[in-house]
């Protein structure tokens, strides 16, 4: 493992308060996608020296999580016309409290795990555990649909980072990984934000109780 | 090398539907492809079946997976070779069936999703059936029940389709549940995944639980009774050669898994032999007991399943007991019989459904009591149901004979032990025999009201046979009846080789069938029996003809001066003594009118039986449990954010569990 995993990871943690704490949403998507292209990294830092296969996935982590879904995005973003998440339901300074509350007990909880000796004092396990809860943070308290993508992202972003953890052991975890990206890409922007957009004229994830049995 | 031969087998009966859903809703093509792949797929497992049977098991073959405690291990030993030419030989013959009996044509919009799921649960039954691993197997069971819910559910526009196709997901669902947690315990007791530790798990101390448990999955899809809600409703509302294939083959991987099971046991206690034997009797009696009642046909057969899957425990049970008592010639004669009217069953209930189809396909109707006078209009389906009727109640000169011997020679064989197993053998011996009989009385009533007297309705005047796709796949059915009746002492080696697989050394070496049971004197009589039918029948046919007394008259014309068909005897009225006797446990329910004075006013008398365990049973629970459970409805609340609330306290309480 590379010693420059860690700083990695830091910059993975800040970008969770940076998606949190905008209002603007292509501020959002932006940070996610740059958290994203740093996992890509990741996957080769981690293992450390070259190797075809690790360098492969990287590619295709920043290629899907970088490039090709926040394209999606912003592309999402121009057609329905809106800039910025108002109004969510916990606002921005107490959700980045909450971020922040959720980073330490990432850390306090990893603490307590009984790890590989590999991972004892990484980054890799509290940042993932904090990129979930993040991700879960953002999927609960904010309303547009688009930001429900986003915080799905970041969810999955979380959990790359633990398969990652697990990279040596279990290789093809990560490369399902990548896989379930390609899910997101195609359905989540594909199929959801159309069909809102022409069912209820709204991007608000709040009309979807009109669902409801 | 035969093991080789089941996988390319498998592959292909897996992807024979495939092409056809690129095709159009129109045309023959796909499905004439899929009938040839089918039967290349069956062609190349029954090679490989027989192989084995003849030359004896290649050993296991294994390969890698990378699923946690899986391992892709398949072998064919003799048990799995008989199973898997029945496979092999009903899918093909089904697959010709229903290119007449369900073409693409009149079907266009089910007719491709049968078909592709048709493939499915062929393969996943032949690779059920050659797993010896614990996540193969549970992977192979899982396909195999849910392709079995799409065949089930083929006409889902039907709202009585999609109810009994939900009835049957909540079996396969529990069965599953149940074969969870024995694969649980079996690894828990072995440490292994791979099913070679079975047997040591199975004489540990958590073997008593681990045979609970699987009689309890296994029993779920084989329908024992009380297990066997399932079955009646979605046999009745699939397409007939599902029925067939499902009544023939689906079932019969439960009794695979306990046979399976109990063969891995060195030495069970005696009590697993006396619950199969008690599940045998009950399921066997009350099976008939329910089929008599019943006015449609093919659920009346559905119930026959039910009861010949009672006959089947029932030998399993005298191989298990023969097991603990360390007696050959109770384990030869049990397992020999179970196996054998595995085999039988498969034939001739694939027959009897594949004939009734003709019937539905004729005349639009599963009523019996609409039915009536079809043997002139469709001599062909009447022989091949005939066939079926008289296999299928153990009588000479057909095949139901030769396994229901076997288990009964097995049961007497028990008398010579004192106590409990004496019992047992003295309590299911006649049971059997009451099996018998009311069988016999069944098909009385079935083929009576069906195929002899006079049409009672206008539907059926216009029936006449079906074409030679439906019927050349029940003659072969019915040859094949017929050859494992006259051909006994033959087929007694193929099963002297399943017993050897099934005993595996663990009660001495036991003698061949030939010796303990009387089968070539059985066959000659059954040659002679058949032979002297025939010419009886070409002598009275000449004489007959001959003598000018041919005259058209009505059946039942005894002088009445304006019979109608309405005189004649209903399904019901004629099963009415029996279904009375047996109403503790069958709850008729009847609408009789209350007649009064010497000219009563018109009225109507409506009888029916209902599964007194599902309908009596589980259905006023589950309408309480339904009841009581809206309460909880308040944390649907559509609230997205609130449901990712929910998931995400989840999280945390697992999390901080410990």
């Amino acid at each position: 493992m590379s010693t420059a995993v860690d700083p990695v990871l830091v910059l993975v943690l800040m970008l969770n308060f940076l998606v949190l704490g905008t209002s603007r949403l292509r501020a959002a998507i932006n940070a996610s996608a740059l958290q994203g292209a740093f996992l890509g990294t990741l996957v080769v830092l981690v293992h450390g020296g070259f190797a075809v296969r690790p360098i492969m996935v990287g590619a295709a982590a920043i290629a899907i999580k970088g490039i090709i879904i926040p394209g999606l995005l912003h592309r999402a973003l121009r057609d329905v016309a809106i800039r910025r998440e108002i109004e969510p339901y916990v606002s921005f300074v107490t959700s980045l409290l909450l971020c922040a509350v959720a980073t330490g007990a990432a850390v306090l909880f990893a603490g307590h795990l009984p790890l590989a000796p590999e991972h004892d004092g990484s980054l890799l396990i509290p940042a993932s555990l904090a990129t979930v809860l993040t991700g879960f943070l953002i999927l609960t308290t904010r309303r547009k649909a688009i930001t429900q993508v986003v915080g799905y992202l970041v969810l999955e972003n979380g959990i790359f980072i633990m398969g990652v953890s697990l990279q040596e052991a279990m290789p093809s975890l990560v490369e399902v990984g990548v896989l379930l990206d390609l899910v997101v890409a195609i359905f989540v922007i594909g199929i959801v934000l159309n069909h809102i957009n022409q069912e209820f004229a709204s991007q608000d994830v709040d009309q979807l109780d009109k669902l409801k049995e | 090398m035969n093991e080789f031969l089941l996988i390319a087998a498998i592959v292909l009966a897996g992807l024979a539907g495939v092409p056809g859903l690129f095709r159009a809703r129109e045309g023959h093509a796909a499905e004439r492809l899929f009938v040839g792949v089918i039967t290349l797929a069956g062609v190349l497992a029954g090679t490989g079946a027989i192989g084995t049977l003849a030359f004896g098991s290649s050993g296991a073959l294994t390969a890698a997976w990378p699923v946690p405690g899986g391992q892709l291990a398949v072998e064919v030993d003799a048990i799995s070779a008989m199973f898997v030419l029945q496979i092999a030989v009903l899918a093909v013959l089904s697959a010709w069936y229903g290119l007449e009996y369900w073409p693409q044509k009149a079907h266009p919009t089910n007719g491709r999703k049968l078909r592709a799921f048709y493939g499915v649960a062929t393969a996943a039954m032949l690779l059920l059936v050659i797993a010896r691993n614990a996540v193969l197997f549970l992977v192979a069971w899982e396909v195999m029940a849910l392709a079995a819910f799409f065949l089930f559910t083929t006409e889902d526009e039907k709202p009585k389709v999609r109810e009994v196709g939900f009835v049957y997901l909540l079996a396969a669902r529990g069965g599953t549940l149940c074969l969870f947690a024995m694969f649980a315990l079996l690894a828990a007791a072995s440490g292994t995944l791979s099913m070679d530790g079975w047997p040591l798990a199975l004489a540990s101390p958590l073997g008593n639980a681990i045979f609970i448990v699987g009689l309890c999955g296994f029993g779920l899809k084989a329908g024992i009774m009380p297990l066997h809600i399932w079955l009646p409703g979605a046999h009745a509302n699939a397409p007939s050669h599902i029925s067939a294939l499902m009544s023939g083959v689906l079932i019969k991987m439960g009794i695979y898994g306990i046979v399976r099971l109990t063969a891995s046991c060195a030495l069970p206690p005696l009590w697993w032999g006396y619950v199969l034997i008690g599940l045998g009797a009950m399921s066997g009696v009350l099976g008939v007991g329910f089929a008599i009642g019943q006015h449609d046909i093919k659920r009346l057969l559905a119930y026959h399943s039910v009861e010949n899957i009672g006959i089947i425990c029932l030998g399993l049970g005298v191989a298990v007991l023969g097991r603990s008592l360390g007696r050959p010639e109770l384990v030869a004669l049990g397992i020999a019989g179970a196996l054998l009217h595995v085999w039988n069953h498969g034939l001739f209930k694939a027959l009897l459904f594949l004939s009734a189809g003709s019937v539905v396909h004729a005349t639009g109707t599963r009523e019996i009591d609409r039915l009536g006078g079809l043997w002139r209009r469709m001599p062909r389906t009447g022989l091949a149901f005939l066939v079926g009727a008289v296999a299928i109640c153990g009588l000479p000169p057909l095949n139901g004979l030769i396994s229901e011997l076997m288990i009964y020679l097995g049961l007497f064989q028990t008398s010579s032990e004192g106590g409990g197993t004496w019992l047992a053998g003295a309590l299911a011996a006649p049971a059997l025999a009451i099996v018998g009989a009311l069988a016999v009385a069944c098909f009385v009533k079935v083929f009576g009201a069906v195929f002899l007297g006079e049409a009672r309705t206008v539907d059926v005047e216009h029936a006449h046979d079906p074409g030679r796709a439906m019927l050349v796949p029940m003659a072969v059915l019915a040859l094949a009846c017929l050859f494992i009746a006259l051909g006994a002492p033959l087929v007694s080696h193929v099963l002297d080789t399943a017993v050897t697989a099934w005993a595996g050394g663990s009660v001495g070496t036991t003698a061949p069938l030939n010796a303990l049971a009387p089968l070539v004197w059985v066959s000659a009589t059954s040659a002679a029996l058949l032979l002297s039918l025939l010419f009886l029948g070409v002598r009275l046919g000449a004489y007959m003809s001959r003598r000018e007394f041919k005259k058209e008259v009505g059946t039942w014309d005894c002088g009445y001066a304006a019979p109608t068909a309405r005189m004649q005897y209903t399904s019901s009225s004629f099963a009415a003594t029996l279904v009375g006797l047996l109403a503790w446990a069958l709850r008729p329910d009847t609408h009789a009118p209350h007649l009064q004075g010497a000219f009563p006013a018109t009225s109507t008398f409506a009888s029916h039986v209902p599964d007194t365990v599902l309908d009596r049973g589980l259905r006023p629970v589950f309408s309480v449990a339904a009841r009581v459970f809206m309460w909880l409805r308040f944390v649907q609340s559509g609230n997205i954010h609130l449901y990712l609330l929910y998931i995400l306290g989840t999280l945390v309480v697992l999390l901080l569990w410990r």
